[in-house]
């Protein structure tokens, strides 16, 4: 039907009467504002469109990607290094101190917050879920710390450096590292 | 290595948009103000360029820098990217030093721009986190003021750091800004209007975080010869330094301090390093830069700084990486005024005034933030300055500092990934 109302169907007529298809998708303007005098253009406002891009990204965790599958079995996983024992929270397949492969080890449910904030603004993707908690997590016996949320304090106030926390996970998991979050203990 | 001179520079007024212009034009305005500053320099005269933009997500313009290139007049001459986060400018000007250091051009066009106006503020906000791991931090935080939080909470924690230190940073920036017609938000503040600010991520308020911008800055570098044929007070570039660190502050150790010439061991005892509170790589780039330069004991050997306080707490924490004074003094530092210029009237009661003036220029924090032209925004200041010029590119001397003979510039990427120190010194 609409490729009747604007013509489309005709065969594209050939040499110098060859012509665009008019098309009204998008904005169309009419009768856009033009100057006799030339030199007057440079005084001209700039010209601002809007132009939407979306993509869809197919993102591999890649070689962390077990720690994806921990968390969705309640289970929270680090890494180890064999020769120099240097334990990673967040993990990483390779020390980055002695360049050797690492393993896969469980982390305790239990750490202590090593420092917070509480997140009023965010990127787009968040905004909606703010306010927000963050805490860098530290764990006996491990060298590195995690990045989490913590869930079940109202602000930044009843967040203190050094208060102990206990992993919580998601009964469904999304595949994100936000399957697993921490609340006071 | 050759030594190297800047001969020029210029900067396109910082504004939260400018849609009159696109990233080209920009940079044309930059660089055709450092050309009429130096009218010896014929455009035939230039071998070659560097370009620095951070976000491809911002332009939405793949290869953007042979397009500023372009329209320059540069081709065919050399040009590539140079990409480094927030420190994307000044890993730019250092780029253009190594280009006139090795002999491979005698003199260097580095330019920078950023166009940050094309999206919303919250998802250039999404554009800028998407420079954490996308893995384990984006999907959790995905906001760069929660990250600088968070350190600046453990500093607070390690050291005692107040939130009015923090505010009297953002006071002082602010109140410089006035006196310079390139600053995007010149203001008076008191400290209690930065705490009164809306709160963005506990501690850090609207005031403390610097704010996006659209704007462009160029730097123009050369050799001796070429130089003093060109100008009359060059700037010697005299020391150079670039750190890293992990992208993960979760990552980072907490080991020894890496000692700066005019400390000693015994000054840390129980200190894990840098943990979440401080940046190795500030501390390592400012470290080869004094080793070059020959500076032994920074405070009293620089006149002044320019550095990258995209946040109040950032700059309290760079004062402690460039051993300024020592880690965990950072915040007393400027609450007894060292950083402040002596001749500005901030409203406040400050005991030792004037010591080392950092970000004379009003910084990131007024200045703005068009992330790939703010190191060498910095660089063009820092160079006035030197020159003593701050009149004649400012329209007023507020600002010019009297004993200008020797200036640090700064750049930082990121929770502290990338940073560059350069030391600017008077070449004639």
């Amino acid at each position: 039907m609409a490729k009747k109302r604007f013509g489309s169907a005709k065969p594209p007529l050939h040499g110098r009467k060859a012509k665009i298809e008019e098309v009204m998708t998008g904005a169309t303007v009419y009768n856009v504002p033009f100057p006799k005098d030339l030199s007057t253009l440079k005084g001209m406002s700039p010209i601002v469109i809007r132009h939407p891009y979306s993509v869809e990204y197919l993102h591999s965790y890649g070689q962390d990607s077990p720690f994806f599958a921990g968390i969705a079995n309640g289970k929270l996983l680090g890494t180890r290094c064999g020769p120099c024992r240097y334990t990673y929270a967040t993990p990483r397949l390779h020390c980055a101190r002695c360049g050797e492969e690492t393993d896969w080890t469980e982390l305790p449910l239990e750490g202590r917050v090593h420092t917070f904030t509480t997140c009023y603004f965010g990127s787009e993707e968040f905004l909606k879920e703010t306010p927000f908690h963050l805490i860098l997590v530290e764990f006996d016996g491990v060298d590195t710390l995690l990045l989490a949320r913590l869930i079940g304090v109202e602000g930044p106030e009843e967040i203190r450096i050094g208060m102990k926390v206990k992993a919580k996970f998601r009964r469904n998991s999304q595949l994100k590292p936000t399957d697993m979050y921490f609340v006071p203990s | 290595m050759r030594p190297v001179y800047m001969v020029s520079g210029g900067v396109s007024k910082f504004a939260k948009a400018r849609p009159d212009a696109t990233f080209q034009k920009m940079v044309k305005e930059a660089f055709d103000y450092a050309l009429g500053d130096i009218p010896r320099l014929k455009p035939d005269r230039i071998d070659g360029s560097v370009g620095s933009y951070f976000s491809d997500h911002f332009t939405r313009q793949l290869m953007a820098g042979i397009m500023a290139t372009d329209y320059l007049g540069l081709c065919p001459k050399p040009n590539k990217r140079i990409e480094g986060g927030g420190a994307t400018g000044g890993l730019c000007f250092q780029s253009a030093w190594e280009s006139v250091a090795s002999g491979r051009m005698n003199c260097c066009v580095a330019f920078g721009f950023e166009t940050m106006s094309r999206v919303q503020t919250w998802k250039g906000n999404e554009f800028i986190a998407l420079a954490s791991d996308t893995n384990f931090d984006y999907p959790v935080g995905g906001f760069y003021s929660g990250y600088y939080a968070m350190m600046v909470n453990r500093h607070i924690h390690e050291f005692g750091t107040t939130v009015e230190q923090m505010a009297m940073v953002s006071v002082k920036n602010h109140r410089n800004a006035c006196f310079n017609p390139y600053a995007q938000k010149q203001k008076r503040l008191t400290v209690r209007d930065v705490r009164n600010s809306e709160m963005v991520a506990y501690p850090l308020t609207l005031l403390d975080i610097c704010v996006m911008s659209d704007g462009a800055a160029v730097c123009i570098l050369a050799d001796e010869e070429t130089a003093f044929r060109l100008t009359d007070k060059p700037v010697r570039i005299t020391g150079v330094g670039t750190g890293t660190d992990m992208m993960r502050m979760a990552d980072r150790p907490h080991g020894k301090v890496i000692l700066a010439p005019n400390e000693k061991e015994s000054d840390y005892r129980n200190m894990k390093y840098p943990g979440v509170h401080s940046f190795r790589a500030g501390r390592s780039a400012g470290i080869q830069a004094y080793k070059m330069a020959g500076i032994k004991d920074p405070i009293k050997e620089i006149d002044f700084i320019e550095l990258h306080d995209a946040y109040t707490s950032s700059e309290i924490q760079t004062y402690e990486d460039l051993a300024l004074c020592r880690y965990g003094e950072g915040g007393k530092f400027v609450e007894q005024g060292h950083p402040f210029l002596p001749q500005i009237d901030y409203g406040l009661k400050l005991k030792k005034k004037g010591t080392i003036p950092v970000n004379p220029s009003g910084g990131l924090i007024a200045c703005g933030h068009p992330v790939g032209a703010t190191g060498l925004m910095q660089a063009v200041f820092a160079f006035w300055q030197i020159q003593g010029s701050i009149r004649k590119h400012f329209g007023s001397g507020e600002l010019q500092l009297k004993k200008a003979n020797r200036g640090l510039i700064h750049s930082h990427a990121g929770t502290g990934t990338y940073v560059t120190v350069s030391i600017l010194e008077k070449g004639w």
